[in-house]
């Protein structure tokens, strides 16, 4: 239990998805202009990674890994499908996205509305392949640990664009050189969020 | 389909010279277009990885853009995104298996961000704004262009890192050990990711500055 909190607040602060490891960047840049569109497709993403996370980790727990195949039968103990990995992992996020958009469609076509093409493009997210791909990568043991990441992960891109989309909001009235305004000065600030959730680093629970 | 002309295009004319030298500077696949951001800033601590990601990325780039051509009148509407995606997990997956069998210490290195080549919105980007309307050769072309244009920043922002975050470049030391007896000492910080991003924003400015009509109202 422990653990699994400390992954789930690991992942928010100190393995921040985008001023760690920088995924996400694109949508995050273009969706941030007002605080209301960034709060919907922060979460969405948290939704996808909650989910995508879990079952991702099933299939290459039960399926993919190296060894993973012994359940059906002792001849497929030394199949290795991780080369698959890719493939599948984005089968299940493009489906899972699918899902998103069209419970979206239905319950809030506003924000359909307004997210327009980035909601479809939450699919090709760094963030959401990254998580999953991190997963494997990382080994986690249980799939409770493997949840606590995706949501947390998800949780920290939501904080991240929200944050960022606040402070652009604020800045539109100050006095940034032309060639800085936009993307420049939104590059810039978001380094130094990252040097302020660097702060982070040495949290141990 | 429509009244094409019988006279092919010649394979090096001048509007297909411009789809290799446009995204060198005036349609940046990262600091106009705002695509391929993530994998910019993260493998650029040092300047082989970056290297050898730029390499990845032209392969993956042009691949896919002529395979999409080439199949580009027979995909239904409604599954694009899909085949599209297909398209390129495949060549990201050989690359990655190229990768391990020939340069595996750097393959560790890039480690996750090979698979996120697949999400690189610079292949969706193109992908869907070129490839999808455009023939083998000029799509092979506008890959390699954009791939350059990439290329050229990572390498940018490589440089600067390595050489003021670990005082190497290609893992050769540049700075003399007599500046270190001298006091210097190397900015970590250029090594941590925040640095990265900083470092685009300045390239963003130096750039726009130069070109006027780059600048957003």
């Amino acid at each position: 239990m422990q653990e699994i909190f400390n992954i789930f607040i690991k992942s928010i602060f100190v393995d921040n998805m985008v001023f760690a490891y920088f995924l996400g960047m694109c949508s995050y840049l273009a969706v941030s202009k007002t605080v209301k569109t960034s709060v919907g497709l922060g979460m969405a993403v948290v939704f996808v990674l909650g989910i995508t996370v879990p079952v991702d980790y099933l299939l290459n727990e039960y399926i993919l890994k190296p060894g993973a195949l012994a359940w059906a039968g002792a001849e497929f103990a030394d199949v290795d499908l991780s080369f698959l990995s890719f493939i599948i992992f984005i089968a299940i996020i493009a489906s899972m996205v699918q899902l998103v958009e069209m419970v979206v469609e239905k319950f809030s076509p506003s924000l359909y509305a307004s997210l327009g093409i980035f909601l479809p493009l939450i699919a090709v997210n760094c963030a959401i392949l990254g998580g999953s791909l991190f997963m494997q990568e990382r080994d986690y043991q249980s799939i409770g640990q493997a949840t606590a990441f995706g949501l947390g992960s998800g949780l920290g891109w939501f904080l991240a664009i929200v944050g960022i989309a606040a402070i652009r909001e604020k800045i539109r009235y100050s006095n940034v050189p032309p060639a800085l305004r936009g993307l420049g000065i939104t590059f810039i600030i978001t380094g130094l969020m990252g040097i302020a959730f660097m702060s982070f680093l040495g949290i141990k629970l | 389909m429509s009244a094409e002309t019988k006279e092919r295009e010649p394979l090096f004319s001048a509007k297909n010279i411009k789809l290799v030298t446009k995204p060198l500077n005036m349609d940046n696949p990262i600091t106009v277009q705002v695509l391929g951001i993530c994998s910019a800033l993260a493998v650029t601590a040092k300047l082989k990885p970056a290297i050898v990601m730029s390499i990845s990325v032209m392969v993956v780039l042009a691949a896919s853009n002529v395979v999409v051509s080439l199949l580009r009148n027979g995909i239904p509407q409604r599954i694009r995104i899909i085949v599209q995606l297909v398209v390129i997990a495949t060549m990201v997956i050989l690359v990655d298996q190229v990768l391990k069998a020939f340069v595996y210490d750097i393959s560790k290195q890039l480690s996750v961000f090979v698979g996120l080549i697949i999400t690189n919105c610079i292949l969706m980007g193109r992908l869907e704004a070129f490839a999808m309307g455009n023939k083998p050769w000029p799509a092979f072309l506008d890959g390699i262009g954009n791939a350059l244009g990439y290329g050229l920043i990572l390498v940018i922002i490589a440089f600067f890192r390595e050489l003021l975050g670990s005082g190497t470049l290609f893992d050769f030391r540049v700075i003399p050990q007599s500046f270190y007896d001298l006091g210097y000492k190397n900015n970590g910080l250029m090594i941590l990711p925040p640095m990265a991003l900083i470092t685009v924003g300045v390239i963003i400015w130096i750039q726009r500055n130069r070109n006027r009509d780059l600048i957003e109202k």
